[in-house]
């Protein structure tokens, strides 16, 4: 596997220079064309993804090798159109100006358009040709519109467009040798500036600022190159209407078989969309997603902690005490451990999310769920990253690239750390079983307990929901633009496709998660194991209180105190930084008790004498709303592509959690019962 | 002839769209999509609950909300 070679800044190589020619080439389509899936196809595990700068747009380069040719291939983020409107569409029409400043400018555009709404894809295709790029239209799912006994004369198409036109299917394989063919030959046609692809741009573009927001929309009316960039500027209306009767007359004149409705798509809606059976099979689907992530990820995920505690152990016998051993064991490999547990949670999200949205069914789901997320300022695709940030936040965030709409997804990406995750449930379990009576409450069949376990459940939503509306009315404002949804027909999964995908997202996250997370992990055990209090025997109590955690919870005592918090809850805290679940080996640590396999028995007797149930009430409220989790804020930096929003939420939480266990702290002194 | 608004088509009624009440950037968006004067589109159903409306147009279909649907005025074939 290599990694692409930067590219000159020229036009194409000629083989004087290089045996193998190499070519920069734009992947562009509408979403559900099939791009992806060609993408993917053509560049199999050659692939590399990571954001454009300050963007939450993904970039996805691969290399594609065809009999002559190395072909960087760039999927360019899936729209309708290019007039920047969008983060996505500015994007996409930067690359294809040569704007970008990441990217030199392609060689040419690949055109995806699914043969099956040709109409509806040709709006795309027109404004590809009118930048005067070389490009080539792609008419993907072929099989699909033969089955549909249609046809489309490509030829008349090509003659028309006057780019050459080639009919594949991505998932089938079909024609692919063709396509190779035509890059090989790749440019075909001289185009507006005589083939040259270099940005015409001057260097001292005045528009260059306005670019550089969310609407990169020019709007400067006097520019010499203006002609050049007519697609950064918004088109009259008059203009988009002739494009699009372009599009019309165009697709009526090389459909020379009309397409017939899909076989069964309209059976499989009849009962997804049916009030009864549409809302059971949802219910059905979320349970199903939510099982897999909390019990058919488990066994993975005790495999994994299993491996790295064996790991850690190995060492420990192997090397002998000192700082060496300690940095190995308890620094990198429960460092990494850490990171990688999450995998297989991660694994199960994007491998239903993809067999899901590939089927056809989240769109219809999400439809369905838009009307009640909406009102809360979300968006109905916000529902799958919500369920699943139930079981772990990280794959909740990643999960959000599905919706479209950056504030949208800001916003989702923002509430999802409140979900209740399945890292604050040892906590409150352990907490819960050593401060609350298990006692029945409104008759029989409700203990406290469970309500306790309940209430803190509701508590986070609440917090989720109350974040979202009040973030949706202020700073994410809306910006007004329509919401829609395409409704593709249900197709059957890609599973090739499905399996790059998932192979995608666990790369991204320990690449780049798995630095952040691991670095915090090193400097945690650092903090709790040094300087190491002289003497011996010194151990539990007094060697975490000498050591710099120790002395930090002393220093925030002061900040805590209110919360009813002392300083070896301090140090919890501290150290539940890099997962929340840590704080009870650190407590053990502290209270130097031995764990006593899953009751922890020895822990709740220490913990029993040493705090009041009222701290420990406050202390869970804190756990339920605080954002204690670097591996959050490391994917969440990954996925905004900064550090302003991880930053934001971390403080709020934060906030939000110390307000909240304040006041139940002090509402639970006034009245003083407990 | 009738005018109504898309809000207002039954389950299966195609129309053609008049014009669009929208504001300049929405009607752009719509446009690009194929919701623009002129494009014939057949309306589906209505999400339970207030939920977004179902058209069929060019072939596709597409889910946008009600409070955009009622910004979108079109004129029925049957009644002229």
């Amino acid at each position: 596997m290599s990694k692409p070679k930067p590219q000159p800044e020229t036009a194409v190589p000629t083989s004087e220079t290089a045996k193998r020619r190499a070519l920069i080439l734009a992947v562009g389509g509408n979403p559900n064309s099939g791009k992806t899936t060609l993408f993917n196809r053509l560049t199999g595990l050659r692939q590399k993804v990571a954001n454009y700068a300050g963007a939450t747009v993904e970039k996805k380069t691969g290399i594609y090798r065809t009999a002559s040719t190395d072909v960087q291939l760039i999927d360019l983020p899936g729209t309708y159109g290019l007039t920047p409107k969008s983060e996505e569409e500015r994007i996409a029409a930067e690359i294809i100006l040569g704007l970008n400043k990441e990217i030199s400018r392609p060689h040419g555009v690949l055109c995806v358009v699914d043969s099956t709404c040709l109409e509806k894809s040709l709006y795309l295709v027109l404004q590809v040709i009118e930048t005067g790029i070389p490009a080539a239209v792609l008419l993907n799912m072929s099989d699909e519109l033969e089955l549909r006994g249609a046809a489309i004369d490509s030829g008349e198409l090509s003659r028309i467009l006057g780019v050459p036109v080639l009919m594949i299917s991505a998932t089938k394989g079909t024609n692919l040798k063709e396509l190779e063919s035509l890059i090989d030959s790749w440019p075909h046609h001289a185009t507006a500036g005589g083939g040259a692809v270099n940005s015409p741009l001057p260097s001292d573009c005045p528009s260059t600022e306005m670019r550089t927001g969310i609407h990169g929309v020019c709007r400067v009316s006097d520019c010499p190159s203006s002609e050049f960039c007519q697609l950064l500027k918004i088109p009259s209306l008059p203009k988009v209407a002739e494009r699009r009767r372009n599009a019309r007359d165009i697709a009526s004149a090389v459909l020379k078989k009309p397409l017939e409705p899909h076989p069964w798509s309209d059976k499989v809606d009849a009962v997804v969309m049916h009030k009864f059976w549409g809302s059971l099979l949802f219910a059905a689907i979320v349970m199903l997603v939510f099982q897999a992530i909390f019990s058919w990820a488990q066994p993975f995920m005790n495999l994994i902690d299993s491996a790295f505690s064996a790991m850690a152990g190995f060492v420990r016998y192997a090397l002998p005490a000192g700082f060496w051993r300690s940095f190995l064991s308890d620094g990198i490999v429960a460092g990494v451990g850490s990171v990688v547990v999450f995998l297989p949670q991660i694994l199960v999200v994007f491998f239903f999310i993809s067999v899901l949205e590939n089927f056809g069914y989240l769109p219809r789901a999400a439809a369905a769920m838009d009307r009640i997320l909406h009102s809360l300022g979300l968006h109905g695709k916000s529902f799958l990253p919500l369920i699943s940030s139930y079981a772990c936040a990280i794959p909740g965030i990643m999960a959000t690239r599905t919706i479209e709409n950056r504030r949208d997804r800001l916003a989702t990406i923002f509430v999802a750390p409140f979900m209740t995750c399945s890292a604050r449930l040892p906590v409150y379990a352990l907490l819960i079983s050593a401060f609350v009576p298990d006692i029945p409450v409104f008759g029989r069949f409700f203990r406290l307990r469970a309500l306790t376990l309940l209430g803190l459940y509701a508590a986070g939503f609440v917090a989720a929901m109350v974040t979202a509306l009040a973030m949706k009315s202020s700073w994410l404002k809306s910006n007004g633009t329509p919401f829609f949804l395409e409704m593709p027909p249900y197709r059957i999964p890609d599973f090739r496709s499905i399996f790059l995908h998932m192979w995608d997202r666990s790369k991204v996250f320990l690449q780049q998660a798995g630095t952040v997370i691991l670095a915090v992990n090193i400097i945690l055990w650092f903090l709790v194991s040094y300087p190491k209090k002289p003497g011996p025997g010194v151990n539990g109590i007094d060697a975490v209180r000498h050591s710099y955690a120790g002395r930090i919870g002393t220093f925030i005592e002061p900040a805590i105190k209110p919360l009813g918090f002392d300083w070896k809850i301090g140090v919890g805290l501290l150290s539940a930084q890099a997962a929340r679940e840590v704080i009870i080996s650190t407590l053990t640590t502290i209270y130097s008790v031995e764990e006593q396999g899953e009751k922890r028995e020895g822990l709740q007797k220490a913990l029993q004498k040493d705090m009041t149930p009222l701290t420990a009430v406050s202390l869970m409220f804190f756990f339920a709303f605080a954002l204690q989790c670097s591996s959050t804020l490391a994917v969440a930096h990954r996925e905004t592509g900064g550090w302003k929003i991880p930053a934001l939420m971390f403080l709020y939480m934060n906030c939000f959690a110390y307000a909240a266990s304040f006041a139940v702290y002090h509402l639970g002194l006034l009245f003083g019962h407990l | 002839m009738t005018i109504k608004t898309l809000l207002d088509l039954k389950p299966g009624e195609s129309a053609v769209v008049e014009r669009l009440a929208t504001s300049d950037e929405t009607s752009l968006k719509l446009m690009e999509l194929g919701i623009g004067p002129g494009e014939s589109i057949t309306f589906l159903r209505k999400a339970p609950l207030g939920g977004p409306v179902e058209i069929e147009l060019m072939g596709y279909r597409l889910c946008i909300r009600r409070s955009d649907s009622e910004k979108i005025y079109v004129q029925t074939k049957a009644a002229t």
